[in-house]
């Protein structure tokens, strides 16, 4: 499988990420020497595997349903860019 | 040309559980903005999910309680997404292998049934809260809600009209409260829903192109929102123009939907398994052991109020529609099952009546089940007639005394002694001579005017079944 430079432009593009013609390029050729690659993999016969989800053969230990985080509201505020009355504030979305 | 509607839902319910479904941080509703996003719940970088059991065990009541299949290995997948209330870029939501599978929920409209299929029921974050009108030249965001567990549960596309939907909607509303999973409150969003419709020709198997309405958030509008888009797929289609395939929002002021006119894009998440999370596994022994924690359900209750209880279809469905209710209700059989349909009466009728009048929750009501049913006893035992009992009722709800204390106060006992009762009936048959020659000529409504009499002397405290039969007796 080979990916056109049209199809790396729209997962570019859902990443919100902008790139330029020489960067579409780069990546592009990038992704694809990835991706032949992965492609070796498909030589080998998978009939009798079960798909997995996960390299680890083990279940996910669960957490008893406890509050134990305490407001750390001024310290994680201190970081971001922009905040207004509690709120973290970005771009206008809607207009 | 005739048009069949086909409509499926995708109902989003806010588990209530103490802390958020990935974090340990508090889920309550309306707290200072961002007080309760923790690091993970900011994506801040080198924090892990860790999965919270009462989100899990939840999921499975539901999925038990439809008798759905439950996914014994079920996976969590990035859903990847950028808007500024998904601070991580993805949702961590379920794809391929939900918690909980196929299973059925039946609805009734006046005299039918209809089964409506649940295609599945997954686990997922719930996202955090943009308010784009706060600032005039930013959006503000809240994240509290970011990671609070939500179980959304996805419809076949069964359903073919608004009144179906919202029979459906609220059959899960009234389950998802009885099986404790979540709070129902519908104006803080804790019960929401996605509509897809799309309309086709009757008789035609292909379906239409659909459209979305997103973030529905109560039934009233649920039904009008449906309705408009309905009729509007019909004029574009009447007009012989195309159904768009989009996202439309339901503006409940105008009562009308329009398109998002969002740039139409594929509807690409890009999903793939979290590595941060391990399979979740359900094991035999958990699955046996919600199933017998199980409460009885709406249905079960439904039935045994008819069958054992005696009570109208029309009734339990009732008094089962919102658990707090059949709660006060069974709480009053306690001390009186033989006055079963007495107490139906009371709760759906003066109770209702005063509680919608004040706006008061049934849980806040100034009258204990206990107290009710007592006031009901009364009744039964001819202490007071019904008529006294809604005078009872009303010095009940004013000054909390119980209904026997307000009757001795009162004086508000019947008369029991038939002595006494029988001399009252006499005078008053002596001081109507006219009254009776009419009743003699077999005028039976004159004996309206006795009771009157009698009752306006007793001051209502005589039981008017009694007087009548011995008025009977005398004029004869």
């Amino acid at each position: 499988m080979s990916l056109s430079e049209n199809q790396v432009s729209q997962i570019a593009h859902l990443a919100c990420l902008s790139l330029n013609e020489a960067e579409l390029k780069d990546n592009t050729q990038n992704l694809n020497a990835i991706s032949s690659l992965v492609e070796q993999l498909a030589n080998i016969e998978t009939d009798s595997v079960e798909p997995m989800s996960h390299p680890l053969h083990m279940f996910q230990r669960l957490r008893e349903d406890v509050v134990s985080e305490k407001e750390q509201l001024a310290l994680f505020q201190s970081i971001a860019p922009e905040i207004r009355n509690g709120y973290y504030l970005v771009p206008t979305v809607i207009k | 040309m005739e048009w069949e509607t086909v409509i499926g839902l995708e109902i989003h319910v806010q588990l209530n559980t103490k802390s958020k479904i990935f974090s340990s941080a508090l889920t309550k509703y309306g707290k200072k903005p961002n007080s309760q996003a923790c690091a993970v719940d900011l994506g801040l970088p080198g924090v892990l999910p860790v999965l919270n059991i009462e989100a899990v065990n939840k999921a499975i009541r539901f999925g038990v309680s439809i008798n759905a299949h439950i996914n014994k290995c079920n996976i969590f997948d990035r859903k990847n997404y950028f808007y500024p209330d998904l601070p991580k870029g993805y949702q961590i939501s379920q794809m391929d292998w939900p918690i909980v599978g196929k299973g059925k929920i039946e609805i009734i409209l006046g005299n039918q049934t209809k089964v409506i299929g649940i295609t599945r029921a997954h686990l997922e974050e719930d996202a955090g809260k943009s308010i784009h009108d706060m600032f005039d030249d930013n959006t503000a965001i809240d994240l509290n809600r970011a990671g609070i567990p939500l179980l959304e549960i996805v419809s076949e596309p069964d359903i073919s009209s608004a009144k179906e939907a919202v029979a459906y909607t609220k059959k899960v509303h009234t389950l998802v409260q009885y099986i404790d999973i979540c709070d129902g409150n519908m104006q803080e969003g804790s019960f929401r829903f996605d509509v897809n419709i799309s309309i086709r020709p009757k008789g035609q198997k292909e379906l239409g192109i659909r459209t979305e309405l997103k973030n529905i958030n109560s039934f009233k509008f649920l039904e009008r929102a449906i309705n408009f888009e309905v009729k509007r797929q019909k004029d574009v289609l009447e007009d012989s123009e195309k159904v768009v395939q989009e996202t439309r929002l339901y503006d409940s002021v105008k009562n009308e939907t329009r398109s998002m006119r969002l740039k139409e894009e594929t509807n690409d998440y890009r999903y793939f398994p979290d590595p941060d999370l391990l399979p979740v596994e359900i094991s035999n022994e958990l699955l046996e052991k919600v199933k017998q924690t199980l409460p009885e359900l709406p249905d079960q209750k439904k039935i045994r109020f008819v069958t054992e209880l005696g009570l109208s279809e029309y009734d339990a469905d009732v008094l089962i529609s919102q658990k707090s209710l059949a709660d006060y209700f069974e709480v009053m059989l306690e001390n009186n099952i033989v006055n079963a349909k007495l107490c139906a009466n009371w709760v759906m009728g003066e109770l209702s009546a005063a509680l919608n009048k004040y706006q008061i929750n049934i849980q806040n009501s100034p009258i204990t089940a206990q107290s009710l049913s007592l006031l009901i006893s009364r009744i039964s035992d001819d202490t007071i007639s019904v008529k006294t009992a809604k005078d009872v009722f009303k010095y009940m709800w004013d000054s909390k005394n119980s209904a026997d204390e307000i009757i001795r106060v009162k004086g508000l006992k019947q008369m029991t002694n038939m002595v006494e009762i029988e001399v009252i009936i006499e005078q008053v048959i002596a001081n109507s001579t006219l009254q009776v020659s009419q009743f003699k000529l077999g005028n039976n409504k004159i004996l309206g005017f006795f009771i009157g009499k009698i009752m306006k002397l007793t001051s209502g405290k005589v039981n008017p079944k009694q007087v009548n039969k011995l008025l009977r007796k005398k004029l004869l």
